[in-house]
């Protein structure tokens, strides 16, 4: 699981606060860092469909908060050098086991083989 | 491109093409999508390895490519250790899982929204279009994969009524069909949901006859 897709995911439990379920807490096991092409454009389109805060937290916890700011910088578009931070903590850290929790409900979903399951029983949604 | 997802929200992804397909006098070729991590020694050996269905929706995409830059989508080529989507599932294996596309099946992207809504530029979806018995839908077995119950539609009409919400403006929607889904009436339920729809192409597959249906607002 990418930080970029931890961003845009949603705990559904039933009985969670509007807007409670995000963001969802990391409690990783094994973390890896993959290489992947840096391509300024498409990590700048992206930064404005980020939770910035959400990302920063996330990066931190996991220990590779690699410099970045808590506040988005201004004219961040033409920024290479922060563009390629956040490259490397949206696509190139990636939680492979662990869970992430649900910070209203406290539910559980794990992630295996970095592949994060939202499932829900029929029960709880 | 993954099935396991069952559905993919792409707003950036590696594309490429797959050996064995049809000729494609628009093509500009684009490689192979790797796929040895489905196989059955790979570390996704329970995903099964993409077929005529996934190519069809790779050559549509193909042929759309410069539309779908234009809407800002991103097709990109990622190389080396990346050639993998960078999306919802999108970091997910080609081929379909069973877990994971059970999940999909029983409660398609809640857990993208309302997080994603608007911002999504690309979305592709290769549902289960199988028509199948309506239990095998909700199945936790592998059939999961491909049941889509009456007309094979039951799985892709809970996903419709969201696609406007979730889409960009300027976002696509990519759908694979087979004739049994009734792909006419897919357009008209469409455009209910403010979405106008047309067919991208279609090919002959055995038994099946595959249609990619394109959608985008009004």
């Amino acid at each position: 699981m990418k930080l970029l897709t931890h961003n845009m995911l949603t705990s559904h439990v039933r009985g969670v606060r509007p807007g409670g379920g995000f963001p969802l807490r990391i409690q990783a096991t094994e973390v890896k860092v993959n290489s992947v092409d840096f391509n300024q454009e498409f990590v700048a389109r992206m930064i404005p469909k980020v939770e910035w805060g959400a990302l920063v937290e996330a990066a931190e916890s996991l220990g590779h908060l690699s410099d970045l700011p808590p506040q988005l910088p201004p004219e961040y578009q033409s920024n290479e050098d922060f563009l390629r931070k956040v490259h490397h903590v949206l696509l190139e850290v990636e939680v492979m086991e662990g869970v992430l929790k649900c910070p209203d409900s406290g539910r559980e979903f794990p992630i295996t083989k970095g592949i994060p399951n939202m499932l829900l029983s029929e029960e709880e949604t | 491109m993954s099935r396991l997802a069952t559905l993919q929200i792409y707003t950036a992804h590696a594309h490429p093409l797959a050996e064995g397909r049809a000729w494609r006098p628009w093509a500009m070729m684009i490689p192979t999508p790797r796929h040895q991590h489905v196989r059955p020694h790979g570390p996704f050996s329970e995903v099964y390895e993409p077929a005529e269905d996934t190519f069809l929706l790779l050559d549509a995409l193909e042929k759309d490519a410069a539309q779908i830059r234009e809407a800002r989508c991103e097709l990109r080529r990622a190389g080396r250790s990346s050639e993998k989507p960078v999306s919802s599932q999108w970091e997910q294996p080609v081929g379909k899982q069973r877990g994971l596309t059970s999940h999909c099946n029983r409660v398609p992207v809640t857990g993208l929204l309302p997080r994603l809504n608007g911002k999504v530029d690309l979305l592709l979806f290769n549902p289960p279009y199988v028509v199948t018995p309506s239990e095998e839908v909700e199945s936790h077995g592998i059939e999961a994969a491909w049941a889509g119950g009456k007309n094979g539609r039951e799985v892709m009409d809970r996903l419709f009524p969201l696609v406007p919400d979730l889409l960009s403006k300027g976002g696509l929607f990519y759908l694979v069909t087979i004739k049994e889904n009734n792909p006419d009436d897919i357009l008209e339920t469409m455009k209910k949901y403010g979405l106008r729809g047309i067919r991208v192409l279609s090919r002959q597959a055995g038994r099946e006859t595959l249609t990619i249906l394109k959608f985008s607002k009004f």
